[in-house]
C-alpha cells in the first residue's frame, strides 16, 4: 500500500486539541506524522487539502443497513459506500434485520460482508433480546466475540424494566452500552408523528414527547441500579435533554445521541402529508430542536447519528400513517450539522468533529476518533464551505427517502480514508478500497 | 379546468372565507332544483365522476351521487370491496387507472388522513375530499355552516358549540375552519380524552361542562359518538357518555334561549343526542341532509369551472353555464 500524503488542510483534532494547517502523513494503514515540515516521501501519493478541513474520520453508531432481509432498499456493501460518500470512515448497524442479529453466526456474517463492501467500516450491533422479542436475552458474550460492539433492541424500546435491568447488568462484563430505543408504547400506540397542533390539525394520531421522556428516565434510573452503561438512541424532545442532564449531573453511566433531522427540521415539515418527514421518534416542535442544538453545544448530548433508515420508494408513496418511519441520513449528516449548527453559530468545527468522531469512538468504544500518531489511518476531509443541493437520485445509498432533497446545504465530503485507503474521493465514483466487484451494484443502486 | 376554487376541495383549512362564502351563495340556486318535479340541470352534461369509498358511507355517498345526477353527470360508484383494492392496489395505482379512463372528478371516502391530497397531488382530475381519516370532511362542514345561515344570516359573532368526539371528528376540523373563518365564534364541548390535547390552540373556547356549553351557545353541533372509541378506552360507557354529555331536553329546557341542533348523522339516539331533541322544534337536522345536496352540487359545479353568477341560468334548465365556460 502507498503511503498518502495529505497536504495543506486544515487538521482538527480535539482529541489533541490541535486546529492548525498542516500535513499528514499516512503509512501502513495508520497515521504516521502529522504537523508542518513532514516531507512526503517520494512513493507517497499526494491529495492536496489546501482549504480543506482533515479530521479523525466520522463514526455513525446507529444506521440500518437492512441486510439481511431487505437486500432491495440496501445492503451492507450500499450502506458502507454510502456511509464513506458521506465522510463516515465507520458505522454501527443495527440488529433489526430479518433475521434479526441475535446470535454470533449474524453478527459474523454482518462482519464478513463489511469486509467485503471495502468502503466504511461496519460494526454489528447485536441485539438484546432473542428476536427482539423483549422476552429472552440475546448472547451479549458470544456476539461480542464474533465482533459485535453494542447491544440494542432498535425499532422497538425494551418494554419490561426487568429485562432492561437485567441487560445493563449483563453488558458490564463485556464493557458495552446497551443502547435503548426509548418509547413507552402504549402511549405512542397507533401514533404517526409528533402530538401538538400539528397533529390535532392534520388528524393523525400522535405521539406525545413524554413517551420518550418516560422511558429515558425510566432507563436513567435503571442505569443507576445497575451500573450498566445506557446509550439513548436518536433523543427529540427538551423533557429528554433535561433528564440527561439531570443523570448525568449525579454520575450516572448515561450517554445520548442526537438525529440530523432532530436537530433541524419540525414538525411543520409534516403538514401536506409529506411521508419523508415521518420518523420515528418524530420531529417535534421548534422549542425541542433549539433544547437539542444547546445539548449538542454543551455536552449534554454525545453523539451525533444518523439513525440512517433506507425506504423503499413504493413504500413512502403511500397514506401517511401507513407509510414506514425513517429517512436516509448518511450522505446529508455532515452537511446538515454544517448548515444548521456551524453556520448558525452553535458550535464550531472542533465541536463538531468531537460529536461526529471522537465521542462516537470512546462512547462505543472503537477505534478512530484521533489523528495522533499510531491511529488507524481513518480520516475524513471535508469542505466545510461547498453549498450544494440534494439530489437524492445520486445518492450512493439504495434510500432516496429523504426530507432535504432539494435542499441546498453547505459542507460536503471530499475524501474518505478507511486504513490508509481511500474509499470515498468527491467527483469521482464510488468504490470499494480494492475497488472491483462493486460497479455493478452501484450502477443498480442509482437505477 | 381550475375553477375560483382551484383544482380540489380538500379542506377548509385552505379556503378562504370569500371562497366558503362564494361556495354558500352558489348553493342557494341549487337548492331549488331539488325541489322539481324534474329535479336535473344540464350543468355536468358530459362530465364523467367517480365516487371512490374506501370507507363504508351511506348518506355521503348518496347525497353526492344525487347532486351529480342532478347536474347530469355520468357517475360510477367504487366501493372498496369487490374492487381490485381489496386485492391489494394500492390508492395510487387505483386512481391512475380510473383517470386513464378519462374521468373528470373524483369524490374520495378514505380511512387515512390525508388520502385526498395525496390523490389530488398525482391525478389531474378534480379531486374532492368526502372525509378522510380523522382530518376533514369538508362538504359535511359547509352544508352545517350552510344551514346554521339559513336561521342565523350573517354568522359573524354567532355562538356555535361543537359537542362530543372531536379528537377523531373531521366534521369538526372542518367546522372549526369554517366558521372561524366566517367570523363565527367557535366552542367545543366533550370529555377531555376525546379532544386534541392541542385543543387551547385551535382558536376556540373550550367548555368541560355540556351545561356551560348550552348556557352559551345559539348553536350546537352534537357529534355522533363512535362505539369503537370505547373499546379502545377514551370514556367508560356509553351510558354514562349520555348522563354526563347529552344533549336531553331538561339540559335544554334550563337554557336562557332556543338553541339550534344539528348532528351531522347517523345519529345514536338516546346517547350523544336524546330523541326529543333530535326530533324537536330547534333540531334542524334534516335541513341539513337536503342543504347537502344543494352545496355537493355547489362544489362539483364551481371546481368544474361553473361561473356563480351563471349558477342561476344553469339552474334555469339551460346548458348556457358550460356552454359559456368551454
Amino acid at each position: 500500500m502507498k503511503p498518502l500524503f495529505l497536504r495543506g488542510g486544515t487538521l482538527i483534532d480535539p482529541s489533541r486539541r490541535l486546529n492548525a494547517v498542516g500535513d499528514l502523513l499516512v503509512a501502513d494503514g495508520v497515521i504516521a506524522a502529522s504537523g508542518r515540515g513532514i516531507n512526503a516521501p517520494d512513493d507517497a501519493e499526494v491529495i492536496d487539502c489546501g482549504g480543506l478541513i482533515v479530521s479523525p474520520g466520522f463514526i455513525d453508531v446507529h444506521c440500518h443497513l437492512r441486510e439481511p432481509g431487505r437486500e432491495d432498499v440496501e445492503t451492507i456493501a450500499t450502506g458502507a459506500k454510502a456511509a464513506a460518500a458521506g465522510g463516515f470512515t465507520a458505522v454501527c448497524a443495527m440488529p433489526n434485520t430479518d433475521p434479526v442479529t441475535d446470535n454470533q453466526a449474524a453478527v459474523g456474517f454482518i462482519v464478513r460482508q463489511a469486509q467485503r463492501a471495502q468502503a466504511a467500516r461496519v460494526y454489528p450491533i447485536g441485539a438484546i433480546s432473542l428476536g427482539q422479542e423483549g422476552k429472552v436475552l440475546a448472547e451479549f458474550g458470544e456476539m461480542v466475540g464474533a465482533g459485535a460492539v453494542a447491544v440494542s433492541d432498535d425499532g422497538k424500546p425494551v418494554v419490561s424494566a426487568q429485562l432492561m435491568r437485567t441487560a445493563l447488568e449483563y453488558a458490564r462484563t463485556f464493557r458495552i452500552p446497551v443502547i435503548d430505543h426509548c418509547e413507552e408504547p402504549t402511549l405512542s400506540a397507533g401514533g404517526s408523528m409528533n402530538e401538538g397542533i400539528v397533529s390535532a390539525q392534520l388528524g393523525l394520531k400522535g405521539i406525545p414527547a413524554e413517551a420518550e421522556e418516560i422511558m429515558v428516565i425510566r432507563d436513567i434510573l435503571l442505569a443507576r441500579l445497575s451500573g450498566g452503561h445506557v446509550h439513548l438512541a436518536h433523543m427529540s424532545t427538551k423533557g429528554s435533554v433535561e433528564l440527561i442532564r439531570w443523570g448525568k449531573d449525579r454520575g450516572i453511566n448515561v450517554t445520548a445521541e442526537v438525529c440530523p433531522h432532530h436537530l433541524s427540521l419540525t414538525q411543520e415539515r409534516v403538514r401536506g402529508y409529506e411521508t419523508n418527514a415521518k420518523m420515528n421518534p418524530p420531529l417535534r416542535t421548534e422549542k425541542d430542536c433549539e433544547a437539542l442544538r444547546q445539548a449538542v453545544k454543551d455536552g449534554t448530548i454525545d453523539v451525533i447519528a444518523t439513525d440512517h433508515a433506507p425506504h423503499h420508494y413504493d413504500e413512502k408513496e403511500r397514506e401517511f400513517a401507513d407509510a414506514p418511519n425513517g429517512i436516509v441520513g448518511l450522505e446529508t449528516a455532515l452537511a446538515v450539522i454544517v448548515t444548521n449548527l456551524v453556520e448558525k453559530g452553535y458550535i464550531g468545527f472542533p465541536d463538531l468533529v468531537e460529536r461526529m468522531s471522537c465521542t462516537p469512538a470512546r462512547v462505543f468504544n472503537l477505534p478512530g476518533g484521533s489523528l495522533k500518531r499510531g491511529a488507524p489511518a481513518d480520516i475524513t476531509v471535508f469542505d466545510a464551505k461547498a453549498r450544494w443541493t440534494v439530489d437524492a437520485s445520486q445518492f450512493a445509498s439504495k434510500g432516496r427517502n429523504t426530507p432535504y432533497n432539494g435542499m441546498t446545504l453547505v459542507g460536503r465530503a471530499a475524501c474518505t480514508i478507511v486504513a490508509g485507503s481511500v474509499v470515498y474521493r468527491s467527483g469521482m465514483p464510488v468504490r470499494g478500497r480494492e475497488g472491483g466487484g462493486t460497479r455493478r451494484q452501484t450502477k443498480r443502486a442509482k437505477g | 379546468m381550475t375553477g375560483t376554487l382551484g383544482k380540489d376541495l380538500l379542506g377548509l383549512e385552505s379556503l378562504t372565507g370569500e371562497q366558503i362564502r362564494l361556495i354558500l351563495d352558489t348553493a342557494e340556486p341549487f337548492k331549488e332544483i331539488s325541489e322539481r318535479a324534474i329535479k336535473k340541470v344540464p350543468a355536468l352534461r358530459g362530465s364523467t365522476i367517480v365516487n371512490l369509498f374506501f370507507e363504508n358511507s351511506t348518506r355521503t355517498r348518496i347525497s353526492f351521487e344525487f347532486a351529480e345526477k342532478r347536474l347530469s353527470a355520468d357517475t360510477v360508484n367504487v366501493s372498496a370491496t369487490g374492487s381490485s383494492v381489496s386485492k391489494g392496489e394500492t390508492l395510487v395505482d387505483t386512481a391512475r387507472n380510473l383517470e386513464a379512463m378519462r374521468i373528470d372528478m373524483v369524490v374520495i371516502r378514505h380511512s387515512a388522513s390525508g388520502a385526498a391530497k395525496f390523490l389530488a397531488d398525482r391525478i389531474q382530475s378534480n379531486v374532492i375530499n368526502a372525509g378522510d381519516g380523522t382530518h376533514e370532511h369538508p362538504t359535511q362542514g359547509l352544508l352545517d355552516i350552510l344551514t346554521l345561515r339559513d336561521r342565523f344570516g350573517d354568522l359573524k359573532g354567532r355562538r356555535i358549540c361543537i359537542c362530543g368526539d372531536i379528537l377523531h371528528s373531521r366534521v369538526a376540523r372542518s367546522n372549526i375552519w369554517g366558521l372561524t373563518k366566517l367570523g363565527a365564534e367557535v366552542a367545543v364541548c366533550g370529555p377531555r380524552s376525546l379532544l386534541p390535547n392541542a385543543i387551547d390552540e385551535f382558536g376556540v373556547k373550550i367548555f368541560d361542562r355540556v351545561e356551560a356549553a348550552i348556557e352559551w351557545a345559539e348553536a350546537l353541533n352534537v357529534l355522533r359518538l363512535q362505539f369503537e372509541r370505547m373499546t379502545a378506552g377514551y370514556i367508560p360507557s356509553a351510558r354514562e357518555y349520555n348522563r354526563v354529555f347529552g344533549i336531553s331536553r331538561e339540559r335544554l329546557d334550563r337554557a336562557k334561549r332556543d338553541i339550534l341542533i344539528l348532528h351531522p348523522g347517523p345519529m345514536n339516539r338516546g346517547v350523544e343526542i336524546d330523541s326529543d331533541v333530535a326530533d324537536g322544534p330547534h333540531s334542524v337536522i334534516l335541513d341539513q341532509v337536503t342543504n347537502g345536496v344543494a352545496v355537493r352540487m355547489a362544489v362539483l359545479y364551481l371546481l368544474a369551472g361553473g361561473k356563480p353568477e351563471l349558477a342561476e341560468a344553469a339552474k334555469g334548465g339551460s346548458s348556457r353555464g358550460r356552454e359559456e365556460r368551454e
